[in-house]
């Protein structure tokens, strides 16, 4: 069963990147939450312990074949499907919004588990339900449905920063699959109504308030608007070499939102500058094209889905964050994958490297 | 199969791979040039923005709405609490500071100095709170002497502040800070660390009503990190305020009733659902909890054996007893099993099957129909109706009148208590329901629990012929003008399908319970009013368990319920006395000390009352004697 080549065709450099990458997020999270008054354990030691566990999943899933995964998608696409129409009717419900499933022994929030399992069941569909040539409105039209159900009912909740995210990843998927242009135009034009409705239909005030903010940050430069540009003033501010590890006035003073979690970058960029901004783009755009790597010379069509999906979701995190802190995105909560804190973004972060890596160690045995 | 399964094939995607992969390094460029034009080409413009004039952002926090009773008495009000921080960055001479602060603040400069450094090791940028509570000289003060002792800070913040006291302080509630967990819900996204919100109570479940929304102020400082001018300021709307259904009055004399027993004690008006006074024994003090509790008071609290911070007339679920009769009853009468003239003969047991089921009276209450059964609470009486109705006709009557469901009286955590039935019984355990499990319940003990508020429902339930008016405590929003803002009116929860003649004979029952001769009641009674009421006896532990002197935590919870006037019912009242062993004894006592303060404020009993056989009269040292 345990074949010698896994582990010599274990990437080890790349666990390593992914480890220096956590270690890095962790050194930001002392600095991002030196002025905050501790209640309990401090920020970055929490962190760690959540890095910890990540460490141990990617050991665990490396160790079970991914195939595995091939043959439970549905099965676990089913539950998570239960788990959120659960969450809508029986959650824990605080002043109206509802995001945990309580399970007795410990509570969940079902829609982060999705963008995982959207990219299995995506990755199975696609390999078993294989075409020729380019995906037309026929062949698009199920995956659709597989993504809209868990999608809309995840924006219900409401939580549009996660249901973005599992559309971008399953928009991937299907561009990797091969998708016709006049389908993509199309869907597009079709999505336009969409969004009229979900604008006076879907989505909260405070959702809308985000986007219209940010188109014009002038229209409340005391909240979210004033959180844009104190994030962009602490970037740029931070210059090429930075003000120093815990000298950067922006966070220290506490002029950022949030600088422990989605702002992380922004107190990163303040205290390292330039410089250290671009290494950590590096090392995100090595484990990006790594990624992709091990889905074009894996050997099976299963294999390479799930790897380009996996990909996909990180490269969307990082994108999206880093867009919102430098001023090229509205504020929607999505986390820097291994960087901001958070046990939650952390795991899923950590169980989609622990996938990727799975993938890679067995390209040889199919 | 295998070869089939593992569909290969992933090299036909590469090439679309390759153009994703480019894809992925244009949009890392886009990022990275962005960085470029942030970091490199606008350093100079954003780096003076963020030291030399630095702007900074004071959060104004919204002043809470206030807590009024429904004559517009203030229950909760606010008054500003000014707190003194320093920066220590911005601190030149330390040791003249401190010695300076000692002087005013009278505290000694070490205590100070402790406090400093509390925050040793984090940024020094941050104020550090390092006394509250300041006088208003000792305010005048420190802005007069700005200039010298740099560094300093005055921060205001509106805290609760409580002129009633305890008074209702499980309907109140209490606030403090925002938890962690509770910043992660986008409805909370607005608030920041440290932000004060209620955590219970009327002041959690009406939040949104009573925060208002905060503003701000974005200032100019200079390099000191002091004042130059206000550059944008959005004023905070203040919260809304809420008028209450409670009377402020009824409630203190009920919360004296209970004295310190582990007690509840519901008043509802039966025409309107209002909630006329609501309390909950022993109350704490929400002082405390604004103020951060120490160790000490929160342990004092948490290890009081009689559960000071668990609302227990929402939240506490007790087996109705007695009290329960009264929907035995009318269930029997509705089924067309029992009239008013069917007659049971109590020997002091009732044998079914193998077993023998007491009546609390040993020697047996001998002939009995319904309005003596109700009277002197004859069991024999109900497990002879019960038997005949069987466990589920009682669960479907119990339904009707609210029990085994939340009342929706709009407070969080309120307990839905508990009706049992034989396929709820048969699903949690896979044995059938015995036939002899029914006859605990059709006298309110067995599995049966109920909340006190849903008791009070249950019993204006009864006084109004069958309908029941969901509670509510909040009758009134008033925005920050004073001006009504939204009013709630009355509901009905439930109609209940039962002939008035049915409900005018349990009535009648329950009327001498109170006033005749051998009635349970006697306590409540008042003699210018006409009370009816039923006691009720809730055991803890078994009757063959018992030894003569019970252990507290074993003795019987005491239950009463009541309304009045009999003629024309103007409110219902729950009681319930945790191990007060007879529900005849101090709970309807309680209540009768409920009910004459109720008619004295209504002005139908003269104050005070000449009435020396009443329990109640002799605790009311009014002021206008004769």
């Amino acid at each position: 069963m345990i074949d010698r080549r896994l582990f010599t065709s274990f990437d080890w450099k790349v666990l390593l990147l992914i480890l220096l990458i956590t270690a890095v997020g962790i050194l930001n999270i002392y600095s991002a939450s030196a002025s905050y008054r501790v209640v309990g354990t401090p920020y970055a030691l929490k962190q760690f312990y959540w890095s910890v566990i990540g460490i141990g999943l990617i050991l665990m899933i490396c160790s079970i074949d991914y195939h595995i995964l091939e043959d439970v998608s549905y099965w676990c696409y089913g539950t998570i499907i239960v788990f959120l129409l659960l969450v809508l009717v029986a959650g824990k419900t605080s002043m109206g919004a509802t995001r945990w499933l309580n399970l007795g022994l410990f509570t969940m929030q079902p829609s982060e588990p999705m963008k995982i399992v959207i990219i299995i069941t995506l990755a199975r569909y696609f390999t078993r339900n294989q075409m020729p040539g380019l995906l037309g409105i026929k062949g698009i039209s199920i995956p659709l449905l597989i993504l809209l159900l868990p999608a809309a009912l995840i924006v219900k909740q409401p939580d549009l920063g996660t249901a973005i995210m599992v559309c971008l990843v399953a928009a991937t998927i299907m561009v990797a699959v091969g998708i016709r242009w006049s389908v993509i135009l199309s869907l597009v034009l079709t999505s336009l109504p969409l969004i009229v409705i979900a604008w006076n239909f879907l989505l909260h005030t405070y959702q809308k308030n985000r986007i219209l903010n940010f188109l014009n940050p002038e229209r409340d430069p005391l909240k979210s608007g004033y959180h844009l540009i104190q994030s962009k003033i602490a970037v740029g501010s931070g210059g090429i070499f930075g003000k120093g590890f815990m000298h950067g006035t922006q966070t220290q003073l506490r002029f950022l939102p949030e600088q422990h979690t989605d702002f992380a970058f922004s107190v990163f960029a303040e205290e390292w500058g330039l410089l250290g901004s671009v290494i950590v783009l590096i090392l995100y755009l090595a484990l990006v094209l790594w990624g992709l790597h091990v889905a074009s010379r894996c050997n099976d069509r299963f294999g390479t889905l799930l790897a380009v999906g996996v990909t996909a979701m990180l490269f969307w995190h990082i994108v999206i964050n880093m867009g919102m802190v430098i001023g090229l995105f509205p504020v929607v909560g999505v986390p820097l994958p291994f960087f901001s804190y958070g046990g939650t973004s952390m795991i899923t972060s950590m169980v989609g490297a622990g996938i990727l890596l799975n993938i890679s160690m067995r390209r040889f045995m199919f | 199969m295998k070869g089939q399964r593992y569909i290969r094939g992933g090299h036909d995607l590469s090439k679309r791979l390759y153009l994703i992969s480019l894809g992925a390094v244009a949009i890392f460029l886009i990022i990275l040039s962005r960085l470029w034009f942030l970091q490199f080409i606008e350093v100079g413009r954003l780096r003076e923005m963020s030291e030399n004039n630095r702007l900074r952002f004071i959060p104004v926090a919204a002043s809470r709405g206030v807590l009024l009773d429904r004559n517009s008495k203030i229950i909760v009000n606010n008054t500003p609490s000014f707190s003194l921080a320093v920066v220590p960055n911005e601190v030149k001479d330390k040791d003249y500071l401190l010695n300076n602060l000692s002087r005013v603040l009278m505290i000694e400069k070490s205590e100070l100095l402790a406090r400093w450094e509390r925050v040793k090791g984090r940024a020094k940028y941050f104020p550090v709170v390092l006394a509250s509570g300041l006088t208003r000289d000792q305010v005048e003060y420190f802005e007069e002497n700005s200039l010298r002792l740099s560094g300093l800070e005055i921060e205001v913040k509106p805290v609760r502040e409580y002129p009633e006291g305890m008074l209702a302080s499980h309907l109140l509630g209490y606030i403090a800070e925002v938890s962690e967990k509770e910043l992660e819900v986008p409805d909370y996204s607005d608030f920041n660390p440290g932000d004060y919100i209620g955590k219970n109570g009327i002041e959690r479940s009406y939040e949104k009503y009573l925060h208002g929304e905060d503003g701000g102020r974005q200032i100019e400082v200079d390099a000191r990190g002091r004042f130059l001018r206000v550059m944008n300021e959005t004023l905070p709307v203040p919260g809304q305020s809420l008028v209450l259904t409670i009377d402020s009055d009824l409630q203190k004399s009920t919360e004296k009733a209970l004295g310190d027993k582990a007690a509840a004690a519901v008043v509802v008006d039966v025409n309107s659902g209002e909630i006329l006074s609501f309390a909950s024994s022993p109350g704490f003090d929400p002082a405390l909890f604004t103020r951060r509790l120490s160790p000490e008071q929160w342990a004092s609290y948490v290890e009081d054996k009689r559960n000071p911070l668990e609302n227990k007339a929402i939240r506490g679920q007790y087996p109705p007893g007695s009290t329960f009769k009264i929907v035995t009853a009318l269930a029997g009468l509705s089924e067309g099993l029992i009239d008013e003239k069917t007659e049971v003969n109590c020997t002091g047991e009732y044998k079914l099957g193998n077993g023998t089921f007491r009546c609390w009276s040993k020697k047996g209450h001998g002939r009995v129909n319904l309005k003596t059964a109700l009277r002197e609470s004859c069991d024999v009486y109900f497990y002879a109706l019960g038997e005949k109705l069987g466990v589920d006709k009682i669960a479907l009557y119990a339904r009707k009148f609210g029990l085994g469901e939340p009342t929706g009286i709009g407070m969080d955590g309120e307990k839905s208590g508990f009706v049992p039935t034989s396929e709820w019984k048969e699903k949690k355990t896979g044995i059938k329901w015995f036939r002899g499990e029914t006859l605990p319940v059709s006298i309110g003990q067995g599995y049966l629990t109920a909340t006190p508020v849903q008791l009070a429902a249950m019993t204006s339930g009864l006084a109004t012929s069958g309908k029941i008016y969901r509670p509510f405590i909040v009758k009134k929003i008033l925005d920050h003008e004073g001006k009504t803002a939204k009013e709630f009116s009355p509901e009905i929860m439930k109609t209940i399908d039962i002939k008035p003649e049915h409900f005018r004979l349990v009535r009648e029952g329950l009327l001498a319970v109170v006033n005749e001769p051998h009635g349970t009641g006697a306590a409540a009674r008042l003699y210018e009013v006409k009370v009816a009421g039923k006691t009720g006896t809730s055991q803890v532990v078994k009757m063959n368990d018992r030894k003569q002197a019970v252990a507290y935590k074993n003795r019987d919870h005491a239950l009463f319920v009541a309304f009045a006037p009999f003629d024309k019912p103007e409110i219902a009242v729950s009681v319930v006395v945790e191990h007060g062993e007879h529900g005849g004894g101090s709970a309807a006592s309680v209540a009768g000390q409920i009910l004459r303060k109720y008619f004295e404020l209504k002005g139908v009993i003269k104050r005070p009352s000449t009435d020396s056989e009443d329990e109640s009269s002799d605790d009311e040292p009014e002021g206008d004697a004769e």
